[in-house]
């Protein structure tokens, strides 16, 4: 088990299974807002959903509206349970606080893998060691 | 007294931190904490005002309004005063127009939910014209890309890129974190544009701002070579605009036309700051985006003349409609302004003779934020490098990027003469 000290960019404790990329993520006409999906061109995630899953990413990408978006995504029952980035910027920042999302970085995302259960507590990431 | 202004600063956000304003300005406070920790902020700063972004419904949502409305029965208000951007449409003349009812009313519901917390229903991307103009060193939190550099490089006010929830937590709190472009570090330019080939219309102004902000990226740069007489407000608006769209460039200086330019001039010449030199010999003209098949230096039909990107001033639109008086026009022609500015046009004796049923005095919304296809249109011609930039990207327009005079020739032969290169 490992237990890494995050930064708290807004607090919560949550459990879930992380839904992972290594590439930036363009929220705003990147994820459509009813469904959850991941619908930006190219991108590894695309047809995949956000909801209910720990979304890690290294930073988000495109439009500032995209802090809208993550709260259109609460909204509709489909945000994800958690974000978790390298640096986190002002699209999910500000995002993630209007949804009351938890959300934390400066974390190396890299030990991280797809569908792995992780529990963020405040300033706490712990997962599983690969 | 600066310090002792940064220690009340951080006692007030502390106790709107710790709820002592309500659930509504909490919310925005945390906001502006997040930002102040991510960028290593030096405290907060008190601002002047906030421009707000991100006022469409389409981009809000139902969503949005909740969370504005949720804000407000918490209590939250504005402390610093707050200005809107454009909305969807204009809020008088949207049925004329061709707007459809639904979207309207969406709108109107957005609209009051930023009303509800004090904001100011201005809706125009140029606020420094109708009243909300911060001085020299002035602190604020402006979103809108074009407004923001308009703010930081032609009135020396002081600002980051903020986002339009950003801005607006900024004038919920009154405050915003001691970083980036509010400090006296990061005004200072690392790259020296010296141009040597003549600027000189709005359109040359547009399209040197399209070359440099791709180049500049988010650099702060100093200007040299262009002919301070040159430099209007509304030339330095188009510059501004354009290099905020093709790149993220918040703040630039011009020798001899920004007020802090002064101050670097002598020692990026001399080398004291040292800087990346960028030479400009030449401006490239944009390239048309026109129907499939269309040849290089073939008429294409315009249905829309588009004026007013940033918002015209009321002298912009006073030399627009005196240049249009007495003309039978074959295309429609829109000058976008703020509504106050509308106002203040309308009761200008000139304007009544002037007036052609084709030309829309368009309040309110701008022709890049609007459902533009929805109205019917297919081919624009606009002396706007910001109008065109965003444009360009629909697939259902065609667009011309030209000066003034030929926008207006254009307005009364339906045509415009292809520039295609192949390269938009």
């Amino acid at each position: 088990m490992a237990r890494v000290k995050a930064r708290v960019i807004c607090t919560g404790d949550v459990s879930g299974e992380v839904l992972f990329t290594d590439k930036p993520l363009l929220i705003y006409t990147g994820i459509d807002p009813a469904s959850g999906n991941v619908v930006e061109r190219g991108h590894p995630l695309n047809g995949q959903s956000v909801a209910g899953r720990v979304l890690v990413f290294p930073e988000a990408k495109g439009s500032t509206v995209g802090s809208w978006t993550l709260l259109q995504l609460k909204k509709n029952g489909v945000a994800p349970l958690a974000i978790v980035n390298q640096l986190c910027e002002p699209i999910v920042a500000t995002g993630a606080i209007m949804a009351r999302i938890p959300c934390v970085d400066k974390v190396d995302i890299a030990p991280l893998r797809d569908c792995q259960r992780v529990t963020i507590a405040a300033d706490d990431v712990i997962f599983n060691e690969n | 007294m600066r310090s002792m202004a940064k220690v009340d600063a951080n006692e007030a956000m502390s106790r709107m931190l710790a709820g002592e304003s309500g659930a509504g300005t909490q919310v925005a406070a945390e906001m502006i904490a997040a930002l102040a920790k991510i960028y290593g902020a030096e405290g907060y700063v008190p601002i002047v005002s906030a421009q707000i972004a991100g006022v469409s419904y389409k981009n809000i949502g139902e969503a949005g309004i909740e969370f504005l409305e949720s804000m407000r029965k918490g209590g939250a208000r504005t402390r610093a005063r707050a200005t809107l951007n454009p909305c969807g449409l204009d809020l008088e003349a949207w049925r004329e127009l061709g707007f459809q009812e639904q979207f309207y009313k969406d709108q109107a519901r957005a609209l009051d939910a930023y009303r509800g917390l004090g904001i100011e229903m201005t809706c125009s991307c140029t606020p420094y014209l109708i009243g909300n103009a911060p001085g020299l060193g002035d602190h604020v939190a402006w979103s809108e890309s074009s407004a923001l550099s308009y703010a930081n490089s032609v009135l020396g006010a002081r600002t980051n890129r903020e986002g339009g929830p950003s801005a607006l937590a900024a004038a919920i709190t009154g405050y915003t974190g001691n970083y980036g472009l509010h400090l006296d570090e990061n005004r200072v330019p690392s790259v020296h544009v010296h141009v040597t080939c003549p600027v000189e219309t709005y359109q040359d102004f547009g399209s040197l701002g399209l070359m440099l902000g791709k180049k500049l990226g988010q650099s702060v740069s100093i200007i040299t070579g262009l002919q301070p007489g040159r430099c209007t407000p509304e030339r330095l608006r188009q510059l501004g605009a354009s290099m905020a769209a093709s790149g993220a460039v918040a703040l630039y200086h011009v020798a001899g036309a920004t007020p802090e330019a002064g101050a670097y001039t002598g020692k990026v010449a001399s080398g004291e700051i040292p800087t990346r030199l960028v030479e400009v010999a030449s401006i490239d003209d944009v390239s048309d985006v026109v129907p499939a098949g269309l040849a290089e230096g073939q008429p294409m039909a315009v249905d829309l003349v588009f004026v007013g990107c940033p918002h015209a001033s009321k002298g912009e639109a006073l030399d627009l409609l005196g240049a249009l008086e007495g003309r039978e026009l074959k295309a429609d022609v829109w000058i976008a302004m703020a509504r106050d500015v509308k106002r203040e046009l309308i009761q200008d004796a000139a304007f009544a003779k002037a007036m052609s049923p084709r030309v829309k005095l368009v309040a309110d919304t701008c022709i890049v934020v609007c459902p533009i296809d929805d109205l019917g249109y297919s081919s624009v011609a606009t002396n706007s490098g910001k109008a065109y930039f965003y444009l360009k990207n629909n697939p259902r327009l065609a667009v011309a990027h030209r000066d003034t005079a030929a926008c207006l020739d254009a307005a009364v032969t339906g045509i415009a003469i292809n520039k295609d290169r192949g390269e938009a």
